[in-house]
């Protein structure tokens, strides 16, 4: 059959690649809200969910059928429309993200080249911040549709926020770019081969924290969560909604922490490069050599993986750990102190830049 | 492949359907709304052009295009909140105050 | 082939969300048939090659411009839509017009002969090239629309300022 000649090389380039994602995410989505009770449970000194399943590990399938089956309730005086695509937008635009992300050079199965990107985009890292900034409109239309004096107050301080936050969250990546020299993702994680990103004194570590507190913020977690700060606003921009429509809000914040889990991982850490334990000068002695040759034989993707669940740990820890911002603090930190701080240390990588000292 | 004149009359298509809208509505906003489209129009036109003659020039014009568009939407916005905050309505034909 | 299927699905997505931008009587629905048009505008642009352009399309013109514009409608909240006109009493005419305009634009595209027509494809996606020519052949228009941002700032906070502090 000559289609199949045709269609077959899209199944491996393009088919298996999405199927390996949205399992991934949809696995993730799931999982990380058992990962977050049970972490904030450990750290309490609790025992987190333990009825279903061993260690409560069918707690996420239990949650996924309540949520289901619960009722979805649309108020009388919310707008009908808007109030059923909030969720519909914050959800896309967070799988959207997805599909620039690369995790790994190629694989070889079966003698066939996998990709472990949908699609590898030349312009990747400004299509994620586009989508992360479309996503801003979910969070709006749900507070604006809702009816809702606080849902609509949670909606503005989101929208706000995350406006706020996404310009020194671009300059951070706008200083990677300028070390790198490209937009693209692997490129980017190609040029740390020598040297992670995070290490570039003195611009590499203020950029990686530049990128973490911002993406924080763009994500609405603690210490940044005034947007559905529980004591002050009932729920939220979220507030009003029920059943599955609540589930969606829920995923696409467990995704959007990823997102940024991940881009971290890729542009600050190296992506899927092994952890190089001792520097490379140190690289004569044969048991240095020896160990960064061990490290170097544990496939990429499980090194990105593991810095994911790393940077997964530390949203969690941190929640665990500090209270919440007040309104104008949470304003005052990114205008008056993130954004001066971004603005210098990318004039100061180009500067390094230019001078070839990076 | 698409050829050039598709992309001239969509763009002619959305800048009409602009004008349309600045002439016809009498909420401000929309009115605002309508020019972003005919802006929008140029710049359909502008990387079109720039596609087919192989030249960059249309694209850096689209970004300057952006740039005034941005600049002219937050002036725009805050007459508009001057006006609301001062004469209660949104509605362009009830700025009558110049009338005789 | 595909690739004139794929516009004319862009093409007709932006008609139809430009008319419903036009049309509606809550702006803030208008505002969001807007956000879908500039995400299919966005896609025009991929189709040309342009792919930066298209980030930023939906960056800055989808992110922050049309952000604002739901902002400020959110915040004046104009319940006395429902009630009164959408549209002045010319209304008619106007569409006419529009009408008659596109109208001259089709025949005059249709009378006139385009060159490129066979059109070629960008193979470069150009963004380098594009970053190189906004900072040496472009650089004294780049500065002044940074000095049109500053002013449309000032303008900005100096309007919207309360007069009273």
């Amino acid at each position: 059959m000559p289609d199949m000649q045709i269609i077959l090389p899209y199944v491996f380039s393009l088919g298996i690649p999405a199927v390996l994602l949205v399992s991934f995410i949809m696995l993730n989505a799931m999982y990380l809200q058992l990962m977050e009770r049970k972490v904030l449970a450990w750290m309490q000194n609790r025992v987190g969910p333990m009825r279903t399943g061993p260690w409560g590990l069918l707690q996420p399938v239990a949650d996924a059928v309540k949520f289901i089956f619960k009722e979805d309730i649309i108020p009388a005086k919310a707008d009908k429309w808007v109030f059923s695509a909030a969720p519909l937008i914050l959800l896309v635009m967070a799988f959207g993200g997805f599909v620039a992300i690369p995790f790994g050079s190629s694989v070889q199965v079966f003698g066939k080249t996998i990709p472990l990107w949908v699609s590898d985009l030349n312009v990747g890292i400004l299509y994620i911040l586009s989508m992360a900034s479309v996503g801003t409109y979910g969070v709006i239309m749900a507070g604006w549709a809702s009816n809702n004096k606080y849902s609509l107050m949670g909606g503005f301080r989101s929208a706000a926020q995350m406006i706020s936050y996404e310009i020194p969250m671009a300059f951070a990546v706008l200083t990677v770019v300028l070390m790198a020299g490209s937009l693209n993702l692997s490129d980017i994680v190609n040029a740390q081969s020598k040297q992670w990103f995070i290490y570039a004194l003195p611009v590499g570590p203020v950029a990686f924290v530049l990128y973490l507190i911002s993406g924080i913020a763009e994500t609405n977690r603690v210490p940044f969560d005034l947007p559905e700060a529980e004591s002050e606003l009932v729920a939220g921009y979220f507030t009003e909604y029920s059943g599955i429509r609540f589930g969606l809000f829920f995923m696409a914040e467990y995704m959007n922490m990823l997102i940024v889990s991940l881009l971290v991982s890729i542009m600050f850490l190296g992506g899927w490069l092994p952890v190089q334990l001792f520097p490379d000068w140190l690289g004569s002695v044969g048991l240095v050599t020896g160990i960064n040759r061990l490290l170097a034989m544990i496939p990429g993707v499980i090194w990105l993986l593991l810095k994911l669940y790393g940077f997964m740990f530390f949203y969690i820890w941190l929640r665990a750990t500090l209270p919440r911002y007040r309104y104008d603090q949470l304003m005052a930190v990114s205008w008056k102190f993130l954004l001066p701080v971004s603005l210098g240390t990318l004039l100061v990588t180009a500067f390094m830049k230019q001078a070839g000292w990076l | 492949m698409i050829p050039l004149s598709w992309y001239v009359l969509l763009s002619a298509a959305l800048f009409t359907i602009g004008v349309v809208g600045v002439l016809t509505r009498r909420n401000v906003f929309i009115i605002l709304m309508s020019i972003e489209l005919m802006l929008n129009a140029a710049n359909i036109n502008l990387v079109a052009f720039s596609h087919y003659l192989q030249n960059l020039t249309g694209q850096i014009f689209v970004i300057f295009v952006i740039t005034v568009a941005a600049a002219e939407a937050a002036v725009a916005l805050a007459l508009i909140i001057l006006l609301a905050r001062n004469r209660g309505t949104v509605y362009v034909d009830e700025f009558n105050i110049m009338k005789g | 082939m595909i690739n004139q299927i794929v516009f004319l699905y862009f093409a007709a997505v932006i008609v139809l969300s430009a008319v419903l931008t036009i049309t509606r009587r809550n702006p803030v629905h208008s505002v969001l048939f807007m956000l879908l048009l500039f995400f299919h505008i966005a896609g025009v642009f991929v189709l040309l090659n342009a792919e930066f352009l298209a980030a930023v399309q939906l960056i800055v013109y989808a992110g922050a411009i049309l952000i604002l514009y739901l902002f400020v409608v959110m915040l004046l909240n104009v319940d006395r839509e429902s009630k009164s006109d959408r549209a002045n009493r010319f209304w008619p005419w106007i569409v006419a017009f529009g009408l008659v305009i596109f109208a001259e634009i089709g025949l005059l595209v249709a009378r006139g002969s385009f060159p490129l027509e066979g059109g070629q494809i960008m193979n470069k996606t150009g963004i380098k090239e594009l970053g190189i020519d906004l900072y040496t052949k472009y650089l004294v228009p780049f500065e002044i629309a940074s000095v049109i941002l500053l002013v449309g700032l000032v303008g900005a906070v100096m309007l919207a300022k309360k007069k009273n502090d």
